[in-house]
Formats: C-alpha cells, structure tokens, sequence
C-alpha cells in the first residue's frame, strides 16, 4: 500500500518538473474558459432580451450553462488524456528505469496502480481548473449543486477510465508517441461509437453504444446517478489495470 | 550466498545463456568476464528477478528467484548498466524514493540518504538535477541507489564505465570497503578491473560457462605456458623472416610464433609455448646453432587479458571445452 502512494506521489510530481501538466492545465483552462464565456454571454443575452419584451421565462443555469459546459469538459479531456499516459511506462522502458521498479521488492500491481493514481491525480488537477469558472456562478448565481456533484463524479469516473486505457497502452511499447497516438485514436473511437450508433436501434447497435465511454457520461451529465454507469466505468478501470498487469508480466518473459 | 544450477536462458531464436552453474560465497567479490554478448547482463538480470530463467535454478541469499522474488528482490542490490535515474529528479529526492521503495521507513531514510551520499562522493551534487548530472556522477547515483538499503547481495552491471580514472579508483576502494558483508557480483570487460578488485572471476562466452577459479590461480595456471621475445641477428646478411619463423615454429613445446618487429637486420619475434613447457634452452639453441645471433630474449608475461583471449577466442573452440571441463571440476 505504501509503495503505491509512494510512486503515485513521484509520478505525479514528475509531471509537475516538467512543461507537460501546466500545459495541459493551460490548454484545458484556456477552452473550457471560453465555453464558459460563450455560454454565459448567450444566456445573459436571452434573459436581457426576454425582460425587455416583458416576458418571463424560467432561466436555468444548470441546463443552460453547466450541464453543456461538462458535457465539453467530457470531450476536451478526451484529447488531453492520451498526453497525460503517453509517458507512463513507455518512457520507463526507454529510460531504463523501469529495471528499477521491476527488480525492487514491489509487486507488479502497486506499479501500475501507483501510476495510474498519479496520472489520475494530474487530470483530477486539471479539472479543477474548470472549477474556477463555475465558482462565479455559485457566486453570482443559485444553481443546484446536486447534479454538478454527479456531473464531476462522471467526468472522474470517465476519466479514470481512458487514463486506465491509456496505462495499458503505455505498457505496451516503448515509444511514448505510439503510445500517445494509439491511446488517442482509441478514445476517439471510444467517443465516435455513440454517434455510429446513433440511427441503429438494432441489438448490435445497441451493444456498440454501450460500450461507448460517452453515452454512459450523458446521464451523468443530467444528474441521474445509475449504479449501472457506476459499475461499467468502474469494470472497465479494473479490466484495463488488469490488462496492464498482464502485459508488464509478459514483459518479463518476451524481453 | 549465491547458487546458480543449471541456468539457461534461451530467447526466441539465440540461447543467451547455456546451462551455467555457480556458487558465490558469503563476503565475496566475484567478477563476471565476458566479451559483449557472452550473456552476463542476462544472468544478472536473472539473479535480480527481472528476467525468469527459462531452465535451472537461481537462489539468492537463501531464496529461489521463481519461488520468491519479493523475498530476493529485498536482498539485492542492482546496478543496471544504464544507471536506472529519473533525469527529472534531484539526486536527493531520487535516492529518497528507491530508499522508500526498497522498504526503508520514513523515519530511518535521511540517515540513510545521508549515509549513501557520503560513501558515493554525491555531495557536491545532491541538490542537483540528475539530467544536469555527467556520466560518471550518474553512474555514482546508480551505485547509490544499489547500496541505500543495505542489501546482502550486490549485482553491479559494469560498475565503472563512464568514470574517469580517479573515480575508478574511489569506486574499487568503495566495493573493497563494501566486500565484507556484502557479497558483490561485478561484470566488466575490463580485465585489470577485476585483477584489482575481484577475488574469484567467472568467465562466459556464448553464454557458457569457460572457467571459474581465483585470479590468482587463473594467472598462475595460464603463466605455466610462458611466452618469450626474441631479438634475432644475421651474422652476414638478414635472415629471412619467413624462415626464421619456421624453425622456431619446429622447436617442440612451441605453440604460436608471431613476429613483432623487423628493422635493419634484427628480427623480433614472439614465441609461446605450451603449457608447462621450457622453451627458452632449446630456442637459444636452435638460433646460435642456424648461425644468427641471440640479442636479446626475456619473457613476457601472459596478462589477464591473453588468457582472457584464450578462453574466449573462438578460434580454440576445442581448447575452450578443455577449460571449461577443467573449470567444472575445480
């Protein structure tokens, strides 16, 4: 247990010595602001329109602003996600580091666990960056906070989940650009499936979409909290780790 | 403290190490010599738990390294030959955190950072970035990182490349300083390296095992075949070479002439012989009696590395098995 904190903290500073986490969190802060921006100008452009010509009509913040907003905030995270786990075990191949950590007294599973909690610390950073803008709200503004609270439960679970992909991707090779560029395509087929199915109401269909990572966030991003969202995000962390497990294991035998 | 039966490790397509068997003493300073590729790297890897054998058995300090690796990997000490460095770390925060890794408590670890720092020379440079570092520093950290928790067993992958010859020197000193309660294995392809620090040597080549012994006895049982340099003259006219060296090649007990020199009208030649031979009487002989003068003629003595070459040369592959047979049963 103490291992894994241990290279979850390194991990996570590692990311910090270098360019890499505050251009990200730049990068996310920088979009994510201007979504904001836009999305609050439109609004209070409707609501000066509709006082203006005497009507009222019920503003809400949290569909307008928030639930849109997070839904981008899902999307922007898919193409910073393949550029927080590039690195993770590829680069320790490369380095030759990764002789360290495989011949200390630490189990397999506390490596890769230890790394995809400190990528997991680095994204959680980067979210927060989206917290900023939404702070204003509160501040000026009176929207639930309840569905907020679950819409950022999906975005950490969604999240948890790609970096868990990215992990295993990462372990599979020692140039962090293919691993960058495979963990990207896929969390872009991961994001292109829903649309895919979008028109196709048949079973297979139907499978392909639940396997989209997305179409799971939708209703997280409404506010409802279904255990069975819950379950498939956390089934499919636990079978990427697992995955990643494995493929450190056969690096012993194949190299 | 070490013992190795039958350890092979075979790869797709090449046998990288081929049914080797040893034994490493408790305190010892065992050097492991091999041209590149002989396997020495893959047998450490083995001992350290990183690779798994694919026949045999590797125990290390009393624990097998398929049964119990945890149990190894606590013991152990490991000097990959890329030091093993975060570039993006300090030298202190990195020793800290194999210091943690390897099992050190929180509460023991800056005595023990501070320990290792001294005994490796790192003060200067433990604020430092280790990408900032030289080699020769960040090879430093790498023996640093073997030696923070203190472990029975030390399996340095060529310790001293990349250092300049005074840090050479500290380092042998320092594994002299270590080599009583740790056991230390070393591999190099630098000879006198291991005639400076080793007390046994290992030899492979294409991943078998040549021969196992003491340095000393190693140098001793190669030097009963002496080799000797032999300054001829012509008395009237230059003697041809090619005829010269086939006489000397004729003198029984003689094994290799090779010729070194030839200025004026003064020949200089290398004779060796075989082992346990006395040359010298019969050469003197055979030149006075040709009619040429004897120079000069004294002995040059077999280094490390001719026997080295010896054993590993695979143009004797027969005399190689003959080494490897006397290695085994000594």
């Amino acid at each position: 247990m103490s291992s894994i904190l241990l290279i979850c903290k390194k991990e996570f500073k590692s990311y910090f010595t270098g360019p890499i986490a505050y251009l990200l969190m730049a990068f996310f802060g920088l979009i994510f602001g201007f979504g904001f921006y836009t999305a609050t100008r439109d609004i209070v452009r409707f609501s000066l329109q509709a006082q203006m010509m005497g009507q009222q009509q019920p503003m809400n913040l949290n569909d307008q602003i928030i639930r849109p907003l997070l839904g981008f905030a899902s999307t922007i995270s898919l193409f910073l996600i393949p550029m927080i786990t590039m690195r993770l075990i590829a680069e320790e191949k490369k380095s030759g580091t990764i002789e360290l950590l495989l011949t200390s007294p630490v189990n397999d599973i506390s490596i890769i666990i230890g790394k995809w909690g400190g990528a997991m610390l680095l994204y959680l950073c980067i979210l927060g960056m989206s917290l900023l803008n939404l702070a204003m709200l509160f501040a000026w503004g009176k929207p639930d906070w309840h569905p907020v609270a679950i819409a950022y439960l999906g975005l950490i679970l969604q999240g948890g989940c790609l970096l868990a992909i990215g992990t295993f991707i990462s372990t599979t090779t020692k140039n962090q650009i293919i691993a960058g560029g495979v963990t990207f395509f896929v969390c872009l087929l991961l994001w292109l499936l829903s649309w895919f199915t979008a028109f196709d109401t048949g079973g297979f269909g139907q499978v392909i979409s639940y396997l989209s990572i997305i179409t799971h966030f939708d209703n997280f991003a409404k506010g409802l909290l279904s255990m069975k969202d819950v379950i498939f995000y956390l089934s499919m962390i636990f079978f990427a780790l697992f995955l990643s497990l494995r493929s450190m294991e056969s690096l012993r035998w194949r190299s | 403290m070490i013992k190795v039966e039958g350890l092979t490790k075979r790869y797709a397509r090449t046998v990288a190490v081929d049914n080797i068997s040893f034994e490493v003493e408790k305190g010892q300073i065992v050097g492991f010599l091999g041209p590149n590729g002989a396997g020495k790297t893959t047998t450490m890897r083995i001992l350290t738990c990183f690779l798994p054998p694919s026949e045999g058995t590797a125990n290390v300090a009393g624990y097998d390294v398929m049964a119990n690796p945890l149990e190894v990997k606590k013991r152990i000490g490991y000097l990959p030959e890329t030091p093993p460095v975060y570039p993006e770390m300090e030298v202190s925060e990195y020793l800290n955190f194999v210091g943690r890794l390897k099992g050190i408590g929180s509460g023991a670890i800056h005595s023990k950072v501070d320990d290792v720092v001294g005994k490796c020379a790192l003060g200067d440079v433990r604020n430092k970035l280790i990408g900032q570092l030289s080699k020769g520093y960040r090879q430093r950290v790498g023996i640093a990182q073997a030696i923070i928790h203190n472990p029975a067993v030390l399996v340095l992958d060529e310790p001293t490349s990349g250092l300049d010859p005074k840090q050479i020197i500290e380092i042998r000193e320092l594994l002299r300083n270590l080599a009583g309660e740790h056991t230390i294995i070393l591999s190099t392809h630098i000879l006198s390296e291991v005639e400076h620090s080793c007390e046994r040597v290992i030899i492979i080549s294409r991943g078998k095992l040549v021969a196992i012994d003491s340095v000393a006895n190693l140098t001793n049982r190669l030097r009963g075949s002496e080799a000797v340099a032999v300054e001829v003259q012509a008395v009237d006219g230059r003697p041809n070479p090619t005829e010269v060296q086939q006489r000397l090649e004729q003198i029984s007990g003689v094994s290799r002439v090779m010729m070194k020199e030839s200025k004026d009208s003064r020949l200089v030649f290398e004779v060796e012989s075989l082992q346990g031979r006395h040359i010298r009487a019969d050469l003197a002989r055979t030149v006075v009696n040709s009619g040429w003068n004897l120079n000069e003629m004294r002995s040059v003595g077999l280094s490390l590395e001719d026997i080295f070459l010896q054993l590993t040369s695979a143009e004797k592959p027969a005399e190689a098995a003959q080494e490897n047979q006397e290695g085994g049963t000594k």
